[in-house]
C-alpha cells in the first residue's frame, strides 16, 4: 500500500507524461543528434572552427550586441506600459492586452513584412516624410541596425511587458498603501517599494526577450536586407546553401551554450532579489 | 492627540458605507470601533488614515482638519491586518523607513530602531526578512513599524485576525500595556466582541455605517440600547413583553415590577445567560416558569443550558461551574427556571 501523498504525487505525473513525451521525442532528441552531430567522426574540427574563426566570433558576438539593445529597448518600453496595464480600468486593460497581444495572433513574417512596407525607401513613412516638405531624400529606415531592432523589439514587446506586469500585479496593494502612511511620496513608493519588489518580473522578462533575440531569424533577415547577421541566419545558410550540417550543428551547440549560460547568470544575479520577494 | 471624527458620510456607487459618523476619541485613550464586516469600520479607518475622502463631513487631529490631507502627512501610524512589512526590508529596514522618509539623520534612526525592537521585546531580529519570523513577530514588527515616528495617532485594523488564539490573547495585553505606557491615542478595528472588551477604554458599535452606541466596555455590555448591540456583545436571551400599568408581563414567566416602570406597549427585555436563575432560587423570582434542558455543554469554567421553557421561546443559561460541583441539570429533564426585575435590561430601541 503506498499512501495517498505517495499516490497524489503519481497522478500528478501521469498528466505531466504526455508533455515529456512531446518534449522528449521533438525536442531533446533533435538537440542530441545535433550534437552528436557536430563531433561526426570524433573530430573537434567543426567545433573548433565555430569558436576559433574570427568570421563567425563577430557574427556571434554582433548578436549578442543586437539581444542586448531588444532587451533594453524592450524594457524602457515595457516597464512604464507594464505599469499603467497594472493600475488601469477595466477597459484600459482591455484595450492595451488587445493592443499588446495582437502581434501574438499574427504571423511573425506577416508582421516583419509590414515593417518592410512601412520602413523602406518609397515605404509609408518615407513618403509622408517627403510629402510633408520634412526631407529631400528618403531615410534609410530599412537594411540597416535599427529596421532590425525596430521589428525585434515589437516582436518580442509582449514577452517583456507581461512577466513585469505579473510581477507588479503580485505586489499587495496595502504595501504601497502602508509606504505611504509612513510618510512616502509618490516617487519613494515606486523607488523603495515597487520597483524592488518587480524586479523578480524584470529579470524573467529580460531573460526571455534576451534569450529569443539571440535565436532570431525572420526579422533580422528580411529587416536586415543581408547587411544585418545573426548567428541564427549562419546556421540557416550553412543547412541550406552549402549543405554543411555539422558545421550548422556546431555553430548551434555554440549558440544553445552562450544561451544556457546567459540564462544562468540572470538567473544567479536575480536570486537574491528573487528570494525578497 | 486628540481625533474628532463629525458628520462623515461615504458613499460607493449605491451603497452608503458610512452614514453620518460622529466620534470623538480622546487623548491617550484606546477605542474601540466594534463591527459585523460590511459595518463600515474599514470604511472609517480609511477616512482618518487617509486613503478615502469622505464625501461629507471633518476628520481632525488635534486642532487640524485633516480631511483632505493625503495619508503620508497626518502622521498615523497604522498596523494593517496583513501587517504589510516590506518582504524586501529586513526588520531593521522596515522600522527605519518612516524615518528616513522624515530625513531623520543615520545615528538618530539606529538608536531609534534598537529601542523600537527593544520595546516590542525583537532584539536580535533587525537583520531577518519578514517571511523569517512567526506571525506574532511578524505583528510585533508592524506594531513598532507604526509608532517608531511618535504618531499623532496610531490605527490597528484588526491586527489579531491571523493568529491563533494564545498567541492573540498574551498580544492583545501586550499592545494595551504598550498603548497606555506610551499613551498612544488608539482606534481599534474588529469584529471580535472579546477583544475589544478586553482591550478599549471605549468601544463604538457599528452596524450599517452609523454608530449604534458608544460606551464603556461595561455599559455597552449591560445596557445595550438597541437590539442589535445586545446581541453583537455576548450572548443574550431577548424577551418580548408587554407593559402595562407599570408592569411588565412577560408571557410564561407571569408579571413583574421593574425599578423604573417603562411605557406601556411592547417591550424587549434582555437577559444575560449568566443572569438567569435556576431551581429553588428562581422559584422565589418574581418571574418563572418550568423548561426541559435541550442541551447541556461543559466549557470548562461553567456549563450552558439551552432551555425550553413552557410557554415560551428558548433561552440561553451559562451556570459558574467549580471542580467539585455536580452537574447542574441533566438533559432531558425538567427543572424551574426564573429572574428577578434587577436581572433584566430593558433594551430602549427595541
Amino acid at each position: 500500500m503506498s499512501s495517498p501523498a505517495a499516490r497524489r504525487e503519481r497522478a500528478l505525473l501521469l498528466m505531466g507524461l504526455p508533455a515529456l513525451l512531446l518534449l522528449g521525442v521533438l525536442f531533446a532528441w533533435p538537440v542530441l543528434r545535433l550534437l552528436s552531430m557536430s563531433v561526426e567522426d570524433g573530430s573537434l574540427e567543426h567545433l573548433q572552427r565555430a569558436v576559433l574563426d574570427d568570421l563567425y566570433l563577430a557574427v556571434l558576438f554582433d548578436s549578442l550586441k543586437i539581444a542586448g539593445f531588444v532587451t533594453v529597448i524592450c524594457l524602457v518600453i515595457a516597464y512604464p506600459l507594464a505599469f499603467w496595464l497594472s493600475r488601469a480600468s477595466k477597459i484600459g486593460l482591455a484595450l492595451g492586452m488587445f493592443a499588446l497581444l495582437l502581434p501574438f495572433w499574427t504571423s511573425v513574417l506577416v508582421r516583419t513584412y509590414a515593417w518592410m512596407v512601412l520602413l523602406g525607401r518609397s515605404g509609408v513613412i518615407n513618403r509622408m516624410l517627403r510629402d510633408w516638405g520634412l526631407i529631400e531624400s528618403p531615410l534609410p529606415l530599412l537594411h540597416n541596425l535599427g529596421g532590425v531592432l525596430i521589428g525585434m523589439v515589437h516582436v518580442l514587446l509582449p514577452y517583456m511587458v507581461l512577466p513585469i506586469y505579473a510581477a507588479l500585479l503580485r505586489i499587495d496593494p496595502d504595501l504601497p498603501r502602508a509606504a505611504e502612511g509612513l510618510g512616502a511620496p509618490r516617487s519613494a513608493i515606486f523607488r523603495r517599494v515597487i520597483l524592488p519588489l518587480s524586479l523578480p518580473g524584470v529579470a524573467a522578462g529580460c531573460a526571455l526577450v534576451f534569450v529569443l533575440s539571440l535565436g532570431f531569424f525572420i526579422t533580422p533577415a528580411l529587416l536586415g536586407g543581408g547587411r544585418v547577421i545573426m548567428i541564427a541566419m549562419l546556421i540557416e545558410q550553412q543547412v541550406r546553401e552549402l549543405l554543411d550540417w555539422p558545421f550548422a550543428a556546431a555553430l548551434s551547440v555554440v549558440l544553445l551554450a552562450v544561451t544556457l549560460a546567459i540564462y544562468a547568470a540572470i538567473n544567479r544575479l536575480t536570486k537574491g532579489a528573487r528570494l525578497a520577494s | 492627540m486628540r481625533l474628532d471624527v463629525q458628520g462623515i458620510v461615504k458613499r460607493f456607487g449605491a451603497v452608503t458605507a458610512l452614514n453620518g459618523v460622529d466620534l470623538a476619541v480622546e487623548e491617550g485613550e484606546f477605542l474601540t470601533i466594534l463591527g459585523p464586516s460590511g459595518s463600515g469600520k474599514t470604511t472609517l479607518l480609511k477616512a482618518v488614515a487617509g486613503f478615502e475622502v469622505p464625501d461629507a463631513g471633518t476628520v481632525r487631529l488635534g486642532d487640524r482638519d485633516v480631511t483632505t490631507a493625503p495619508a503620508r502627512h497626518r502622521n498615523v501610524g497604522m498596523v494593517f491586518q496583513n501587517y504589510a512589512l516590506f518582504p524586501h526590508m529586513t526588520v531593521a529596514e522596515n522600522l527605519a523607513f518612516p524615518l528616513e522618509m522624515r530625513g531623520t539623520g543615520k545615528a538618530a534612526i539606529a538608536r531609534r530602531v534598537a529601542e523600537a525592537l527593544a520595546l516590542v521585546e525583537l532584539g536580535g531580529y533587525a537583520e531577518r526578512l519578514p517571511r523569517q519570523l512567526s506571525g506574532g513577530q511578524q505583528q510585533r514588527v508592524a506594531l513598532a513599524r507604526a509608532i517608531i515616528f511618535d504618531p499623532s495617532l496610531l490605527l490597528l485594523d484588526e491586527p489579531f485576525g491571523a493568529l491563533d488564539r494564545k498567541l492573540r490573547e498574551s498580544l492583545q495585553l501586550e499592545v494595551r500595556r504598550l498603548q497606555r505606557r506610551l499613551k498612544l491615542t488608539t482606534l481599534f478595528i474588529t469584529h471580535d466582541q472579546e477583544e475589544a472588551l478586553v482591550m478599549s477604554d471605549r468601544i463604538a458599535v457599528m452596524d450599517q455605517g452609523r454608530i449604534q452606541q458608544l460606551g464603556t466596555p461595561g455599559e455597552i455590555y449591560d445596557f445595550p440600547v438597541t437590539r442589535f448591540v445586545a446581541n453583537f456583545i455576548g450572548e443574550s436571551n431577548l424577551i418580548e413583553a408587554t407593559a402595562q400599568g407599570g408592569r411588565v408581563s412577560v408571557p410564561g414567566f407571569g408579571t413583574m415590577t421593574l425599578p423604573e416602570a417603562p411605557a406601556p406597549g411592547p417591550v424587549t427585555l434582555l437577559l444575560r445567560p449568566e443572569a438567569l436563575r435556576l431551581g429553588a432560587e428562581a422559584g422565589a423570582a418574581a418571574c418563572h416558569a418550568t423548561a426541559t434542558v435541550l442541551e447541556s455543554v461543559f466549557l470548562g469554567l461553567s456549563v450552558k443550558l439551552r432551555l425550553q421553557p413552557e410557554g415560551a421561546p428558548e433561552m440561553l443559561a451559562r451556570l459558574p461551574l467549580r471542580p467539585s460541583d455536580p452537574p447542574p441539570a441533566a438533559e432531558g429533564s425538567t427543572i424551574t427556571i426564573g429572574f428577578r426585575p434587577e436581572d433584566v435590561h430593558v433594551v430602549p430601541r427595541g
